[in-house]
C-alpha cells in the first residue's frame, strides 16, 4: 500500500498527530503494533494534564506542556473526550521542602502557568480535608486537569479513521528503506510505502529511528506500578496531589480520576525491556508507602487493580520532536515521558508545522470534520433519557457490565465505531465495561460472546488483548 | 409505574424462596427482578452435587435444586422478569429496572427484598505482582465458561485460595482433562468445606499448599507461569521460599463479596464485617420495607441455609406488607473471642419464638464451646468437635431467653477453648 | 489397623476412624449417621464417588448440559466415564432426569441430565 504519510505508533501522540494530519488532503496511515490503539504507556500513566510548572524554561517540554494545556481543552471538545479541571497540588512535607515549592512556583510563572501560588498548612486542609497531618504548605496549579488517556486516543483515532487516515493494527515495523523519495516499510502486514514517515514509538523510538540510521535517540524504559481504587475512594482526593519532585520523576501521585475512581503511583525504575509491564512488589509497596502519606486514608483493601506503564524517557530529558539528521522526511516524535499526555495536542500542532515546511504547504481538505460524536454513556442518563435510548434502540436495555452499568448497545457501538473494538480489553477501554470492581468477573464472558458474534469468530478466538492473549482454549467436548 | 406489593431483586435461590414464602403468606403481587436470563442464580453453573441435603433430605446439582424453586414460582403468579437489571431504588420503594424487552420499567412496591448475591474477590485485590496476561480469573468465571459456555479455560492450572468454588474447580478442571498442578492457600486452614478437599484435591492427587501464596505473574500475552512463595504468621511472603510453577491458567478463589451497591444507594446501613446489610431477626434492614436475605446479607456456605433465611425474610416483608410486623424493643448481638459476626445483628427482646443467630468463626477450633451469654449470664454453652472459618454456625435464643432480657441487654456469642 | 476418614457424604465432613483386621471393617467411629457409616465401609472395599459433568447437547440454548451420574461409580472408574460421556451427544429439548446414558460401562449406574435446555 502506498501512503503519503506513514505514522508509527498509535499512543496518544502518534493518534493524535494523525487526527490533526487527516485535516489535510494526505493518505495516511497509522500502524500499531499491538490489536488496538493505546497499548503502550498511553494505557498506563497518570492520567493527568499537568499545569506546565515542572519542566525547565526553555525546553521542548515546557513550551508544549503550556499549549498543550491551552490546545487539550479544544481537542476534548471536538473529540467529546470528558476533561476535568480539578488542580493540582505539590505538597511539603517538612518546611526543608518549601524552598522546592517555591523553586517550582518560579518555574511555573517563567514557563507562563497562570493562578500558581504556595498556601499554608491551614488553607491546603481546608481545600484538600484528606491530606497527611504532616503537610506542611502546598503549590496550587489551578490549571492541572484530569483526562482518559486512552479514551483520548482512541477518539482521535476514531476522528483520524473518519477523515480518511487508515488505522493498520497488528503491523510492527521490521525494516525501512529509503529510495526515490519514498519509505518502504516492511511490516507484519506486509509492505507499505510512504513519502512521509513519522516515528511515535514510544518506547520503542529509538530501535525504529536506528532502522533509517539515525542512532541519535536514546531511549531509557522507565518503569512505574499504579494502583486504581474503588470508585467509592474517588472522593479521597479532590485535587491531584503530587509530593516533592525527584531526579527520576514527579513522584508518587494520589488522584482521582475522571471516571471517579482514584489512582495511586507510579514507582520509577528502569529496566531494561520495553514491553515488560509486569508489576513490582516493591513498586507497588512503595507507591502505597508514600501515597499514605499524602492522603492517609488510602487503603489497599479498596484497590480493584494494579498495573504498571513503562515511559520512554529520553537520556536528554527532552522530548525529541523534527526530522532526523539521517533523513529529513523522517520525522522523530520520540522521548515523549510526562508532560507527554498533557503536550500531546502541541505535539501533534508541531509536527504539522514541520509537515507543512516540509511540502511546501499541505492542502486543507474541505470536509474534514473535527468532531467525533460523543459515544452514549448510559451511566450518565437520566431515566428519562435512558427510556428515550430503549425505545430507539433496544440493545441499550441490556445491562452486561453490573458494575458500570454498561449496555450491550455500548459494546456494539465500541465494535462497530471505526477503529473499532477488537478484544476485550479494547472494549473495556471503550465501554468500562469490566472496569469496576469486579473486574470482569461478570461480565468477561458475555463480552467474549458479543465480540465473537459480531466479528462472526468463536468465542475461543477471541483475545484479551491481541496476540497470544487467548482466553479460552477448546471445546469441553 | 407498576404497582406491586413486593419487589424482589434477585431470582437466585435466595430470592425465589422469600418470594415463594410471602406468596404462602398471601402477599398478592409479587414481582422477582432477575438479571440473568434464567432464575437460579449462580446454581446454574454450579453443577456439582452438595445441595439440599437438609432441605430436600437429598443430595442435589445446583441446576436440580434451583429447579424445584423454580418449578415452584412457575406455578404460581408471581411476575418474573429476566435479564433485567435493577437500576436504582429509591426512597420511596420505587424500583427501576431494565430490559431490552420492556425497556426502562418502574416498580412501586410496599416492601422490597435484596437479594442480589454476591461476587468474587478480583486480583486487583489481591496486589499480587506481576504481569496481567489472559489466563487470571476468578474460578467463578472459569466455572461459567466450563460449565455453561462449554470451553475450557487452560490446560495447566494454579489454583490460589482454597474456597469451596476453588476446590470444586480443582476437580471439574481435571475431569474435563486439564492439570491442576497445586492449590495454594494464604491462611494456615482451608477456607472450604473438608468433604472437599478430600474428594476435589485428595481423590486427584492434587497438593494442597497451606500458608502459602502467589506472589508474581509470569507471560506477556498469555499466562506462562506463578512464583508462589510460604508466609509468616502476619501473612508475608518468606524470601527465599519462593518457587516457580509453569502454568497458562491462575484461579482465583479467594473470597466472595455480597454486591450491596444498590443497598448503599438507597441507604441501607451496612455491617463492616458482613460486608452486608444490618438486619433484625426478620431479615428486615434498618431502613423500614427493605429485607434482605442470602449471601448479599452474608456470605453462606450452605444454600440449605440461604432458604432457611430467605424465608424467614418473605415472612418478615408479608408481615410488613400486612402491617402484622411486630414494633418491640430491638437489642444487638455480638460476637467476641473468635466470633467474627453475628447475623441477624439486631433482635427483638419482645418476640415470642425462638431464633437462631448465625456467625463464622476466625480460625480453626477444635473442641471449644460455643458460648452465648447476656448481661453477664450463660444462657447456652455446647462444645463442637471442630469450628472452622470455612463453616457457618448457629446458635438457638429461645423465647424463654428473650423474655428475660431488656432493653439494655446485649447478647455475645463466644468461643471458649 | 486403624484407618482415618473424612466423609465426603454430606457438608458435614466428619472424621471417621475404622478398624480394619485382614481387610474386614471391624468397626467404624466417629460418623454421625448411618450414611457415614456405608461410606467409611464402601471407601475401605470400594470406593466409590458420584460423578458430575456436562455432555454436549445439539440445538441448545448452551453448547452443553450439565449431567450427573445416577449413583456412585467407582473411584477408578471416574475417567472411563468421563471418556464415555465426552463422546456422547443429546438432542435438545432437555429436561432434568432425562437419561443421558443407561447404564454407563455396564455399572448399574445410568448418566442422567440435571438442568433444563429448552433448544433454539
Amino acid at each position: 500500500m502506498k501512503y503519503d504519510v506513514a505514522v508509527i505508533g498509535a499512543g496518544v501522540v502518534g493518534s493524535l498527530i494523525t487526527r490533526e494530519l487527516s485535516r489535510y488532503n494526505l493518505k495516511i496511515a497509522l500502524l500499531e503494533r499491538c490489536n488496538d490503539c493505546a497499548m503502550g504507556a498511553t494505557k498506563a500513566n497518570s492520567a493527568i494534564v499537568h499545569a506546565g510548572f515542572d519542566a525547565v524554561p526553555g525546553t521542548l517540554k515546557a513550551k508544549l506542556n503550556v499549549r498543550g494545556v491551552e490546545l487539550m481543552k479544544d481537542f476534548c471538545r471536538e473529540l467529546n473526550v470528558p476533561l476535568k479541571n480539578n488542580g493540582a497540588l505539590v505538597v511539603a512535607f517538612s518546611e526543608g521542602e518549601i524552598p522546592h515549592l517555591e523553586k517550582l512556583l518560579k518555574r511555573g510563572v517563567d514557563n507562563g502557568v497562570p493562578g500558581l501560588r504556595i498556601i499554608d498548612r491551614e488553607e491546603l486542609k481546608k481545600i484538600e480535608p484528606n491530606i497527611g497531618d504532616t503537610a506542611v504548605a502546598a503549590l496550587v496549579a489551578p490549571t492541572s486537569s484530569i483526562v482518559c488517556p486512552y479514551e483520548l486516543t482512541i477518539a482521535g483515532v476514531e476522528n483520524a479513521v473518519t477523515n480518511g487516515a487508515v488505522f493498520v493494527r497488528n503491523c510492527e515495523v521490521k525494516g525501512i528503506e529509503f529510495s526515490d523519495d519514498e519509505f518502504t516499510l516492511t511490516t507484519t502486514q506486509g509492505e507499505i510505502k510512504a513519502k512521509y514517515v513519522i516515528n511515535a514509538a514510544g518506547v520503542h523510538s529509538g530501535k525504529i529511528a536506528k532502522l533509517i540510521g539515525d542512532d541519535s535517540i536514546e531511549i531509557i524504559v522507565r518503569h512505574g506500578d499504579y494502583y486504581l481504587l474503588d470508585k467509592s475512594q474517588g472522593s479521597l482526593a479532590n485535587y491531584t496531589i503530587f509530593q516533592c519532585p525527584t531526579e527520576m520523576g514527579k513522584g508518587v501521585l494520589v488522584s482521582p480520576t475522571v471516571d471517579g475512581n482514584l489512582i495511586v503511583g507510579p514507582s520509577a525504575n528502569d529496566i531494561d525491556d520495553g514491553d515488560d509491564v509486569a508489576t513490582t512488589p516493591e513498586g507497588l509497596n512503595g507507591i502505597y508507602t508514600a501515597a499514605t502519606k499524602s492522603v492517609p486514608a488510602v487503603s489497599l483493601r479498596n484497590a480493584i487493580t494494579s498495573f504498571s506503564g513503562n515511559r520512554a524517557h529520553p537520556v536528554t530529558d527532552d522530548f525529541i520532536i523534527g526530522s532526523s539528521k539521517a533523513n529529513k522526511n523522517f520525522i522523530n516524535a520520540a522521548g515523549i515521558e510526562s508532560p507527554g499526555l498533557s503536550s500531546s495536542p502541541a505535539i501533534a500542532e508541531m509536527i504539522v508545522d514541520i509537515m507543512n515546511e516540509l511540502t511546501g504547504g499541505m492542502e486543507k481538505k474541505a470536509d474534514f470534520n473535527p468532531i467525533r460524536p460523543e459515544p452514549v454513556r448510559f451511566r450518565h442518563m437520566s431515566t428519562e433519557e435512558r427510556a428515550e435510548l430503549i425505545k430507539k434502540n433496544k440493545a441499550y436495555g441490556r445491562i452486561i457490565c453490573r458494575c458500570e452499568t454498561i449496555t450491550e448497545g455500548e459494546i456494539l457501538d465500541a465494535i462497530h465505531a471505526p477503529a473499532g473494538a477488537r478484544d476485550v480489553d479494547g472494549v473495556k477501554r471503550r465501554t468500562r465495561a469490566g472496569m469496576g470492581r469486579c473486574q470482569g468477573g461478570f461480565c468477561g464472558s458475555k463480552v467474549v460472546e458479543i465480540l465473537a458474534r459480531e466479528l462472526g469468530v468463536s468465542m475461543n478466538e477471541i483475545t484479551k488483548f491481541g496476540g497470544e492473549s487467548k482466553i479460552m482454549y477448546d471445546r469441553t467436548k | 409505574m407498576l404497582n406491586y406489593d413486593l419487589v424482589v431483586v434477585g431470582g437466585g435461590p435466595a430470592g425465589m424462596a422469600a418470594a415463594l414464602k410471602a406468596k404462602e403468606e398471601g402477599v398478592e403481587k409479587i414481582v422477582i427482578l432477575e438479571r440473568a436470563e434464567t432464575l437460579g442464580g449462580i446454581l446454574e453453573q454450579c453443577i456439582h452435587t452438595g445441595f439440599g441435603l437438609h432441605y430436600f433430605g437429598e443430595e442435589l446439582s445446583g441446576p436440580e435444586y434451583a429447579g424445584r424453586f423454580i418449578e415452584l414460582v412457575e406455578k404460581t403468579d408471581i411476575d418474573v422478569f429476566t435479564d433485567t437489571m435493577v437500576l436504582n431504588v429509591s426512597d420511596d420503594n420505587v424500583v427501576t429496572a431494565v430490559n431490552n424487552n420492556d425497556g426502562l420499567m418502574q416498580f412501586k412496591a410496599i416492601a422490597v427484598v435484596l437479594a442480589m448475591g454476591c461476587r468474587e474477590r478480583p486480583r486487583g485485590a489481591l496486589s499480587i505482582a506481576g504481569s496481567r496476561p489472559a489466563g487470571i480469573m476468578t474460578a467463578g468465571t472459569a466455572q461459567k465458561y466450563v460449565n455453561i459456555d462449554g470451553y475450557m479455560p487452560g490446560k495447566k492450572v494454579v489454583i490460589l485460595g482454597s474456597g469451596d468454588i476453588g476446590l470444586i474447580m480443582a476437580r471439574r478442571m481435571t475431569l474435563e482433562g486439564a492439570e491442576v498442578k497445586v492449590v495454594c492457600e494464604l491462611m494456615p486452614y482451608s477456607g472450604g468445606l473438608t468433604r472437599n478437599i478430600v474428594q476435589c484435591l485428595d481423590d486427584f492427587g492434587i497438593p494442597l499448599r497451606l500458608s502459602c501464596t502467589v506472589v508474581k505473574t509470569h507471560g506477556k500475552d498469555r499466562l506462562e507461569g506463578v512464583t508462589i512463595a510460604r508466609v509468616d504468621e502476619k501473612l508475608q511472603p518468606i524470601p527465599g521460599t519462593e518457587e516457580y510453577i509453569e502454568c497458562d491458567t491462575l484461579l482465583l478463589s479467594v473470597g466472595l463479596i455480597p454486591e450491596n451497591e444498590l443497598s448503599k444507594d438507597v441507604g441501607v446501613e451496612l455491617d463492616r464485617v458482613t460486608s452486608g446489610p444490618v438486619v433484625d431477626e426478620y431479615r428486615e434492614t434498618l431502613k423500614p420495607g427493605i429485607f434482605a436475605c442470602g449471601n448479599v446479607l452474608q456470605v453462606h456456605d450452605l444454600v440449605d441455609y440461604v432458604t432457611e433465611e430467605s424465608q424467614i425474610a418473605g415472612k418478615g416483608a408479608a408481615d410488613y406488607i400486612f402491617g402484622k410486623k411486630k414494633g418491640g424493643t430491638f437489642i444487638n448481638t455480638k460476637g467476641v473471642d473468635g466470633v467474627r459476626y453475628i447475623v441477624p445483628q439486631r433482635v427483638n427482646i419482645e418476640g415470642d419464638e425462638n431464633l437462631k443467630l448465625y456467625f463464622r468463626v476466625g480460625q480453626v477450633y477444635m473442641g471449644a464451646k460455643v458460648v452465648v451469654e447476656c448481661d453477664g449470664e450463660v444462657l447456652s454453652s455446647r462444645k463442637k468437635v471442630k469450628l472452622a472459618p470455612g463453616e457457618m454456625e448457629n446458635v438457638v435464643i429461645t423465647a424463654e431467653m428473650l423474655k428475660k432480657m431488656n432493653e439494655n441487654s446485649e447478647i455475645t456469642v463466644r468461643i471458649e477453648e | 489397623m486403624k484407618k482415618n476418614l473424612i466423609c465426603v457424604s454430606c457438608p458435614l465432613g466428619c472424621p471417621i476412624e475404622v478398624e480394619i483386621e485382614n481387610g474386614e471393617v471391624i468397626s467404624v467411629t466417629g460418623n454421625t449417621c448411618k450414611r457415614g457409616d456405608a461410606y467409611a465401609r464402601a471407601e475401605i472395599t470400594n470406593p466409590v464417588r458420584s460423578l458430575t459433568t456436562s455432555v454436549k447437547v445439539e440445538n441448545g440454548v448452551h453448547p452443553v448440559v450439565p449431567v450427573k451420574s445416577s449413583g456412585p461409580v467407582p473411584k477408578d472408574k471416574m475417567f472411563e466415564c468421563m471418556s464415555v460421556i465426552n463422546s456422547a451427544t443429546i438432542k435438545a429439548p432437555v429436561k432434568i432426569g432425562d437419561v443421558v446414558i443407561e447404564n454407563i460401562l455396564g455399572l448399574g449406574v445410568d448418566i442422567v441430565a440435571t438442568n433444563f435446555d429448552a433448544g433454539i
